[in-house]
């Protein structure tokens, strides 16, 4: 089975598309691949955002990432004069800090004194840090960001965000609203509702699990939860809103996803999942990365590959001449290049498949990590289809 | 990397008793939850009963067994071992039904958690108070793994104390990521709560994860990322005085190759003939013994950056144990070969020591 290429270049050129999102399950390569898109369409005169979540120590200090920083830095070695229009490319990278991210919306939206009880809360220190969800809702914010300084000044036009990594493609899509339906959700409500009023009497039967939960987690934290929603409820206009809102940014034909995976049968699952949603949430998905594919040099499938092992004559060490041991292990080798890749070939089939015309594109395995520009650069080639390396 | 300095040096060597409790983790995606049902399975060797524990609200478990999900129960899902089979139970640890559990049985408030149910209470708990949620969870594994049968009568008049329901028990644990909070959790919950039931049990949990019932096994890949994120792990656990048994590596691709191989234009000729020996057609040998050095090179750079990445793992002074990459994919079935493998680690049940 043959799948739609992936013209990568011809993504990275199109001007209409400014934002680009790279999602897909962790450990598949998504911020390489982000990091690669980004200093290829740089190199051919895009004026580039990165956005990543977490990147390896050596990648980071390769884009001049040296601490978590949210504002966007430049990358010293890439870009040019290559731009159609004759605009230089050019390179800005930026580490998402959740933290700050979320201190810096309080900031923006609240009265300076809310701001700073706020800030101060435990609880908000806590959710603001630790809660499955902010992440990704501070990806979705800062990207928003970036879009609206970008649109206003026109210092970039395009931003390529990188997703966090999470045990489920599906967690970019869904916690956004696991953060918005917590701040929102109606026991949060309850304990921000006026203990005064009419509207006390609504909350009279909430004493006995109220004294519960004292009993559980202390009557301070209670009460730091209830001044928290108390606050937070009159900062904007619900985070709900606010998320959805993010939303719609990537619901624009101006965005394209790009999903990342391996072939292998987990990475595909996340990928499949992913691709679906993507489509009922009428998200715009433009290709699929598919990392680590096994390559071979030697153009010989298993069959010949067998049927020589067997040709070659048996011979004690000794007595051997000297490429018979090192051709026999070379094919051992070449033998097990070619049974992965042809169950990554199979897993690859399966998937296309299941989502016929989505276009692709296979990076080769590399010995190790990307750690500089030019890995980053191979990649780029590689996902652009313009590599040796990829004749598989 | 940590400094180590205010550590005991000899944090890592068994103490008294055999460790009952096995927690094992590892950067995401290096197959984690693979590796803790293997161990799980080659602890049961010898007609033993183990408890394999995930608790992340993941469906990896189940799927390993061929099954769909699995219900918040201990469920027996193997009888691994021959001659004498054990018995493997499994358990995904919901937080919620944990909080719930919790609530009815150490502060007997059984009729009262329906109530904060309904208001959506117990998810709002699980979620302003990490640290309270993982004692909740670490409770659970506790729990299991001090549990003892009730005795027979005959064994309690010859002063026997009680065999324990569980030989060993296996956490499929948070990855390196999050696996320092998961397990500092308990210490931290302190402050929630001076006393009472809840400071109690995370203090339980604590000396139990300190004890020499605890050992945590660091499963990572022969990669650069999951290298550095299992020496920064193991540094964090040393820290916590939490034991650590073993480095785990999975899915080691064979070795073709001698690492001093000669795969320069020497090398050719050989390769030649030997092609043309065992019956390849004369115009086509030349480009696939190019090629095939090609490969060759490549697999040499390969096994240099895994020879390296073993010798930071040594470097740690913790045992390393080695599991093949399996080409088939991981299902019940290679879940058996690894198991057997393991076992060669574990021995009969009773893990070999630290070096």
């Amino acid at each position: 089975m043959t799948t739609t290429v992936f013209d990568v270049d011809a993504l990275l050129a199109d001007r209409s598309r400014n934002v680009i999102v790279c999602c897909g399950s962790g450990g598949v390569g998504k911020t390489t691949t982000a990091a690669a898109l980004a200093v290829r369409a740089a190199d051919q005169g895009r004026r580039v955002v990165v956005l990543t979540i977490d990147p390896a120590r050596r990648l980071a200090q390769a884009m001049g990432l040296h601490e978590l920083d949210n504002a966007p830095r430049r990358v010293a070695g890439v870009g040019g004069t290559n731009g159609k229009d004759g605009h230089g490319g050019l390179l800005d990278a930026a580490m998402l800090d959740m933290k700050s991210t979320f201190d810096e919306l309080i900031v923006n939206h609240a009265r300076p004194d809310k701001a700073r009880q706020i800030l101060a809360n435990p609880v908000y220190q806590t959710l603001s840090s630790s809660f499955a969800g902010t992440q990704e809702y501070m990806a979705m914010e800062r990207l928003g960001q970036l879009l609206a300084e970008a649109e206003s000044t026109g210092s970039h036009d395009l931003i390529i965000v990188d997703t966090p990594p999470s045990r489920s493609a599906l967690d970019f899509l869904d916690a956004p609203d696991r953060l918005a339906s917590f701040l929102d959700g109606r026991f949060v409500r309850l304990l921000a509702a006026p203990t005064r009023g009419p509207l006390r009497l609504l909350t009279a039967g909430f004493s006995a699990v109220t004294s519960t939960l004292t009993k559980l987690l202390g009557s301070q934290l209670l009460a730091d939860v209830s001044s928290l929603a108390a606050s937070l409820d009159t900062v904007f206009g619900g985070f709900r809103a606010r998320a959805e809102k993010t939303y719609a940014v990537l619901q624009r034909p101006s965005t394209g996803f790009v999903v990342v995976a391996t072939p292998d049968r987990d990475a595909l699952r996340e990928a499949s999942y992913f691709t679906r949603r993507l489509a009922e949430e009428r998200m715009p998905l433009v290709g699929l990365v598919l990392n680590r594919m096994a390559t071979s040099v030697a153009p010989l499938d298993l069959d010949r590959t067998r049927i020589t092992l067997a040709g070659l004559p048996e011979g004690t060490s000794d007595s051997e001449p000297a490429g018979l041991d090192l051709t026999r292990r070379l094919l051992r080798l070449h033998a097990e290049h070619s049974t992965v890749r042809t169950a990554q070939q199979a897993q690859a089939d399966r998937f296309a498949a299941a989502h016929l015309d989505l276009p692709t594109a296979f990076v080769p395995g590399l010995p190790s990590d990307v750690h500089d520009l030019d890995g980053l650069r191979l990649v780029g080639a590689a996902l652009a289809g313009d590599t040796l390396m990829t004749s598989v | 990397m940590t400094t180590l300095d205010h550590v005991p040096a000899d944090v890592d060597k068994p103490k008294a008793a055999t460790p009952r409790l096995h927690v094992v983790t590892g950067k995401g995606g290096v197959g984690k939850t693979t590796v803790a049902a293997a161990l799980a399975m080659s602890l049961c060797e010898g007609g033993r009963r183990v408890l394999l524990c995930e608790v992340e609200g993941r469906a990896g478990i189940a799927r390993l067994f061929d099954a769909d999900t699995l219900p918040y129960a201990e469920t027996r899902v193997a009888r691994p071992g021959r001659p004498r089979p054990g018995e493997l139970y499994a358990l995904p640890i919901n937080p919620g039904a944990a909080l719930e559990e919790y609530l009815a049985d150490y502060l007997h408030l059984g009729p009262a958690t329906r109530a904060l149910d309904k208001v959506g209470a117990l998810d709002f708990v699980t979620t302003v108070a990490p640290g309270l949620r993982d004692v909740v969870l670490g409770g659970k594994v506790y729990e299991a793994t001090r549990r003892r049968n009730a005795g027979t009568r005959s064994s309690r008049h010859a002063g026997q104390a009680p065999t324990y329901a569980y030989d060993a028990v296996v956490l499929d644990a948070p990855p390196t990521g999050r696996i320092a909070r998961f397990l500092g959790a308990p210490g931290e919950v302190a402050g929630l709560a001076r006393k009472g039931p809840i400071h109690a049990q995370a203090e339980s949990i604590v000396a139990m994860l300190t004890s020499s019932t605890t050992v945590a096994h660091m499963v990572t890949l022969a990669e650069e990322m999951p290298v550095q994120e299992a020496m920064d792990g193991i540094a964090e656990l040393r820290a916590a005085g939490i034991a650590v048994g073993s480095v785990i590596v999975n899915a080691r691709r064979p070795a073709w190759l001698d690492p001093d191989t000669e795969l320069g234009r020497p090398a050719v000729g050989g390769v030649v003939q030997a092609l043309a020996v065992a019956g390849l057609p004369e115009r086509q040998v030349e480009v696939i013994a190019d090629g095939l050095l090609v490969e060759g090179r490549r697999h040499l750079e390969r096994l240099r950056l895994e020879e390296r990445l073993v010798a930071d793992i040594t470097g740690l002074g913790v045992p390393m144990w080695e599991l093949p990459w399996l080409a088939e994919g991981i299902d019940s079935g290679s879940l058996q070969v690894l198991a057997a493998r393991l076992c060669t680690y574990v021995g009969d049940g009773v893990p070999v020591g630290a070096a």
